[in-house]
This record gives C-alpha cells, sequence and structure tokens, in this order.
C-alpha cells in the first residue's frame, strides 16, 4: 500500500515510517502542512497518516482541503489532543479515524488496515464466511459447520465486526470503541475475557481455531494460521 | 471627595447622570404646576381689576348717554367722595380737571387693547404715596377726556409675593435634586471604588480576597455575591490544579524513576539479547500503566474543572447500566462471583455517557478486585442497581454497586475517595488508586455525590446523581 504520512516531529515520523515499511508497504513522508497538501493532492495514496498539529498549515486543514478537491484517501488523525470533542473535530474536519498519542505500533497498523478494507468494501453482505464459520446478518444465525452456535447479543456483535475484518489484526481499544462505544481504558482486560468466551463458543469443539490472539496487538479472525 | 479629579469622575458615573436626567424631570413638572398655581391666584386678581373697572365704564357710559357731560360730571364727582380702589379723572379740551381723583392726566401712552399702566400720587394722612394704577382713557365729543381706573398698588405687591414663593420653590427643589443627586452617586461611587480596589488587589495575585458586599442586598450586592462566588470557583479550581500537579508529580515521578533505574542498570550489566527483550517488554508495560495513571489523572481534572459539561444529553441510567455490566460480566464469573443487575429502563439524567460508564466500570472493576467474600457462607454476588431517588422522583436516581467483600472500615471511607489511596490490604492488587477518586469527580460533574456504606457484609458504593446537575 502507499502511505503518506504527515508529521512534523521527526523522530515520531522516522518511527512510523520505519514500522510501516517494515510491515510492507511504500512511504511518502511530508514535514509540514504546505507539503503534505501538495504531495496528497498531486499523487494518489492508499492512506493518509496526519498529524493534528503541524506548521506552516494544521492538519485539520489540510484534510478539509484535499477533501473540497474530492480526495476520498481514508485519513487517520494522529494527535496529542485526545479529548472527545477533539476527536469530534477531526471526524468532521473529513477525517476516518482518530488515534491519540502516544500509541502503540500495532494499534496504528491495524487501524490504518481497517482503513483500506473500508474504502474498497466489497458490496454489502448479510452473510459471511470465514472458514467453516458463517454468520447470517439478517437472521441473526451462525453456523459452524452446519451446526448452529447460539451467542447472546453482544457476542453476535464481537464476532460480526471480527467476521467484517477477517484476516486483519483487531485491537482492543478497537473493539471496545466498536463493540462496546467505550473510548475508555477499562482497567482489567474484560475484553480478554469476552473473547474467550466467544472462542470456547465458535472454536472449542472443532479441529482449526479460528480466532487468534496476535501477541502485543490484539486479535485476528483468520481461516489459515 | 473634594479634587477635581473625584468630581469629574462623579459627574461621568451613571446614578449621577440619573439624578440629573429625574431632577429635569422633577423641575419640568414643578414649573408646570407652579405656572398653575400662579394663573389661578395673581392671574385671577388681575382678571377681576380689569373686569371691576369694565363694570364701571360700562355704568358710567349709561349715565352720559341719557344725561350727556354734565350728568357723567356729575357722576364722577359724586363717586369720587369714596372712591375706594377706584380713580377718576375728566378735564376739558383745555385739560383743566373738571371731576375725579386724580391731579393730572398720567403722561402714558394706552396700549393696543385701549389699558395702560402708570403711577399717581395718592394723598394719605402723612402726605403723599407713589401707587401703581391701570387704567383706560377715552376722548368724549368736544374734546373732553375721561379716565376709570383702578389703584393696583395692592395687587401688585401680592403678585410679587407670589412670583417669589414659585421661584424660590422651584429654586430649592433644583438645589435638593441637585444634592440629593450627588450625595446619591457619591454614595455609589465610594462603593463602586470599594470593589474596584479588591478586584486591583485581587488581579494582583491576592485570590483570597473578597469584594466588600454592604448588606443592603441591592444590584451591587447581588453583583458582589456573585463575582464572589466566581472566585470561588476560581480559587477552588486553582487549589485543584494545584493538587493535581503535586499528586502528579508524586505518583508519576517514582514509576518514572523506577522505569530509568532498571533501564540504567540493564545497560551497566552485560545482558543477553533475549535479557533487553524482557526489559524493554517490562518497559512498555510500564509505560502504559503510567498511561494509564496520566490518562485518569487527566480525566478527573476534566470532569472537576466541569469543562466536560459541554458534552452532557440525556443518558439512559438504566441502559447504561446495563452495558458496563455486560462488559464486566464476564471477568465477574472468572472471579467466581456472580453479577446481578436491578436496573428499569426509561430512568433519565442530564449526563455524560461516557464518563458515567467508566465511573460505574471503575465501581465494578473495584468490586471483581476487592469484593471476594471473606467467609464462605457469604453469597458470592456483585449488585449492581438503579432506582429512582427515594427523596422523590424529580430528585434524579440512585445508582448503586454492591460487594459482599471485606468492606471499608468506617473510619476510611472518606479517605478513600481522595486520590491515590489505597488501602493496606490492596497494596498488592493492580490498580493506580485513582477509580474511586475519577468516579467522585464524575458525580460531582454532574452535580451528585458518591456514598459509601455498610452492605453487611461488603461494601455498597451510591451514586446520588440529579436529573441536571446544570
Amino acid at each position: 500500500m502507499r502511505i503518506l504520512v504527515i508529521e512534523d516531529d521527526l523522530e515520531a515520523a522516522a518511527y512510523v515510517v520505519k514500522g510501516l515499511r517494515e510491515s510492507g508497504h511504500i512511504i511518502d513522508h511530508a514535514a509540514d502542512g504546505e507539503e503534505g497538501l501538495t504531495l496528497a493532492l498531486s499523487s494518489s495514496f492508499d492512506v493518509m497518516v496526519v498529524d493534528r498539529m503541524l506548521p506552516k498549515r494544521d492538519g485539520l486543514s489540510v484534510v478539509e482541503t484535499i477533501r473540497e478537491e474530492g480526495v476520498r484517501t481514508p485519513v487517520l488523525f494522529l494527535s496529542a489532543l485526545g479529548e472527545v470533542d477533539d476527536r469530534i473535530k477531526g471526524l468532521k474536519a473529513g477525517g476516518d479515524d482518530y488515534l491519540t498519542k502516544p500509541y502503540a505500533f500495532a494499534e496504528l497498523l491495524a487501524r490504518i488496515e481497517v482503513l483500506v478494507r473500508r474504502a474498497n468494501p466489497d458490496q454489502v453482505r448479510t452473510r459471511l464466511q470465514v472458514g467453516g464459520l458463517e454468520i447470517d446478518l439478517l437472521a441473526r444465525k451462525v453456523l459452524r459447520d452446519g451446526q448452529e452456535i447460539d451467542l447472546q447479543p453482544r457476542e453476535f456483535r464481537l464476532l460480526e465486526y471480527l467476521m467484517k475484518h477477517a484476516g486483519q489484526v483487531v485491537t482492543r481499544t478497537m473493539l471496545l470503541e466498536n463493540v462496546w462505544e467505550y473510548h475508555f481504558d477499562p482497567q482489567t482486560n474484560v475484553i480478554d475475557v469476552h473473547i474467550s468466551r466467544l472462542r470456547a463458543k465458535i472454536d472449542k469443539n472443532f479441529e482449526q481455531p479460528l480466532l487468534h490472539t496476535v501477541r502485543g496487538a490484539g486479535y485476528s479472525l483468520r481461516a489459515t494460521d | 471627595m473634594t479634587n477635581p479629579q473625584t468630581i469629574s469622575s462623579l459627574l461621568k458615573t451613571s446614578t449621577f447622570r440619573l439624578a440629573v436626567i429625574y431632577l429635569a424631570l422633577f423641575a419640568a413638572s414643578a414649573i408646570t404646576l407652579l405656572a398653575y398655581v400662579y394663573w389661578n391666584t395673581a392671574g385671577f386678581l388681575a382678571r377681576q381689576t380689569d373686569e371691576a373697572v369694565e363694570v364701571e365704564i360700562a355704568g358710567l357710559a349709561e349715565q352720559y348717554r341719557q344725561g350727556g357731560l354734565p350728568l357723567l360730571a356729575h357722576t364722577v364727582i359724586q363717586r369720587s367722595r369714596d372712591p375706594g380702589q377706584s380713580l377718576y379723572l375728566v378735564l376739558d379740551p383745555a385739560g383743566r380737571v373738571l371731576a375725579g381723583t386724580l391731579d393730572a392726566r398720567p403722561q402714558v401712552e394706552p396700549g393696543p387693547d385701549g389699558w395702560f399702566d402708570f403711577t399717581y400720587n395718592r394723598k394719605t394722612l402723612d402726605g403723599t404715596e407713589v401707587k401703581a394704577a391701570r387704567a383706560r382713557a377715552f376722548f368724549l365729543q368736544e374734546g373732553f377726556y375721561l379716565l376709570v381706573g383702578r389703584d393696583v398698588q395692592e395687587r401688585r405687591e401680592i403678585e410679587n409675593l407670589i412670583t417669589n414663593a414659585l421661584i424660590w420653590a422651584i429654586a430649592l427643589t433644583v438645589a435638593l435634586g441637585l444634592v440629593g443627586g450627588l450625595f446619591m452617586s457619591r454614595n455609589m461611587l465610594a462603593r463602586v471604588d470599594d470593589i474596584n480596589r479588591s478586584s486591583r488587589d485581587i488581579m494582583e495575585g491576592d485570590l483570597s480576597q473578597r469584594l466588600p458586599i454592604a448588606g443592603t442586598g441591592d444590584e451591587l450586592d447581588q453583583l458582589g455575591r456573585n463575582l464572589n462566588a466566581m472566585l470561588d470557583q476560581i480559587e477552588a479550581l486553582m487549589t485543584g490544579m494545584r493538587q493535581v500537579t503535586d499528586n502528579i508529580a508524586h505518583d508519576l515521578r517514582s514509576p518514572l524513576n523506577r522505569l530509568r533505574n532498571r533501564l540504567e542498570v540493564t545497560l551497566m550489566q552485560d545482558a543477553t539479547p533475549a535479557d533487553y527483550k524482557h526489559v524493554l517488554e517490562k518497559t512498555i508495560s510500564e509505560a502504559d500503566n503510567l498511561l494509564g495513571t496520566f490518562n485518569a489523572l487527566l480525566m478527573i481534572a476534566r470532569a472537576e474543572a466541569g469543562s466536560l459539561r459541554e458534552s452532557m444529553t440525556w443518558v439512559d441510567v438504566g441502559a447504561m447500566l446495563h452495558d458496563a455490566a455486560e462488559l464486566y460480566e464476564p471477568v465477574a464469573e472468572e472471579s467466581g462471583l456472580a453479577l446481578t443487575i436491578d436496573a428499569p429502563e426509561g430512568l433519565k439524567i442530564w449526563g455524560n455517557r461516557e464518563l458515567l460508564s467508566q465511573a460505574v466500570a471503575n465501581l465494578l472493576d473495584n468490586a471483581v478486585k476487592h469484593g471476594q467474600p471473606q467467609s464462605g457462607d457469604a453469597e458470592r454476588v456483585i449488585s449492581v442497581s438503579a432506582e429512582p431517588n427515594p427523596a422523590g422522583p424529580s430528585r434524579g436516581v440512585v445508582l448503586s454497586v454492591a460487594d459482599r467483600g471485606p468492606g471499608i472500615p468506617e473510619a476510611e471511607r472518606h479517605h478513600v475517595l481522595d486520590r491515590f489511596v489505597r488501602l493496606e490490604m490492596s497494596r498488592n492488587t493492580p490498580g493506580s488508586g485513582l477509580g474511586l477518586s475519577l468516579v467522585a469527580a464524575v458525580a460531582r460533574l454532574h452535580g451528585g455525590t458518591v456514598e459509601l456504606r455498610d452492605n453487611c457484609p461488603g461494601l455498597k458504593v451510591a451514586l446520588i446523581l440529579p436529573v441536571s446537575g446544570r
């Protein structure tokens, strides 16, 4: 994937660029808002990572401008401003996701991959399938190898989210934000327990595990190891 | 109050300007009133005089018509014997006096209406006196001259008296109003000066100062009270701020120090890559803990500053509680505790769902960590509930999380709401010690309170929240 990183803190930028390159992406880096805007308008990217506070032109204005120009590349805001209001401002300006500094690299990577996938959606489907696991979003039914599995409503939403992002890494924070709609960090790792419950229902009595733990990052639902 | 600067500032006060406007209005109405009085007294006297003269003229005209000049002269001579206030004069064409009370024809031209004012000498017991008079004059046939008039000396004196009295009344009204206005605005100005002086002291950094309250309950007092309340709030915020920085210094410095020491020691040793990896992993997890503490402190400070009030909406307490309990239910079950919930949907309060959820999550977290029953026969349960405030449905809701654990000794209950307090028995369980302080801050943000109660056995934390804390 081709990713544009607009970040004025050179050390932070080097960290992001290095990490993303190691994950196999092609990175362009801009150190201020004007340069970032020029790059964003002149070439095409799969995703943009934009810091909010930039010299010459702030991140919000960069994104507002490219949106006015009709550029629909997904944007992930990075910011030290983490209040709910800041998050809302970022999303209103045309951002697609918002990550507060400091963050774990795994979190950034997982979110970037989700954003790219979201930008190229398959046609809206009401049935999703991963390996032998099938989920019917309309009938709210789950089948594993043809056998019906009974899930609680929240477990269903959790599985739905994992299925929609099958093959991708999904972090605990992403689950908390998207399945529970909380933006705080519970002190105990409550998400892990929910996952192990879900795992007990969809994986326990079957040969091939589908729900994998990705160390230091989160979880991933996929058919192969 | 005597130097020119104070006087010019006095003239600029709104009270003084108001006083002047009122004074002008008052003077105008007083003048109107007094003019009416004048017209009814002095004016009446003047009209009466003129009427009396007209009646006399009408009588003499009748005589003249019936008996010609001789009868007229005769009548005038008769009337002149006892003239009262009346004045007469009849002259022949040569100007000699034929009859009347005057010695000579007054040298005054009559006005357009035929009337004229003049003075004459009146004989009294001890000589003559100059008196004011008013009269009309006619030329008869053959050049004879007739004057009929009236002495108006007394009337003039009464008029003067009335006029003087009225002028004095107006002068007094204006003077009193002016003095009163000056006095009132001077008073006001002195109080505003007091307020300004106190404000300057406060601006210079003495936040403990308060504006003076005169105790009269007027607008200035109300203003002072409101400003004082504002200052109280500012002072509380400043104190809170100072506490936050103290706490940050205290609770972030020691773990940061630990972290730094560990890294330094690792550098000094000859460690294997596996050791380095282990230390780095530990360091990242410690940094995450620090971040958690930092976020919690920020959140508390923000909740206490009240700036989050803008992001409030109507929150269904029951639904919010169900969601939070559902998040923690598997963790509780893993710890061998059942989670029961008794919260009707539809109980709404004006609040911040995110913060309320976090507060409940913190309570549930505490209950799971510290709510293990001590004795075997206690039920292994955490109960979450929401109900309308028993003090009345308009008083909001009571939201509670109760466990069957060891509870908190009564003496320590108030204490645990402070920041970073961790009781002896919980030293070894993970946590920042900020959980309950955040709960207390969230309650305060919503205009409510937190109560720690004995659940016999166990701890019951109740959040008493009004429908709207605004």
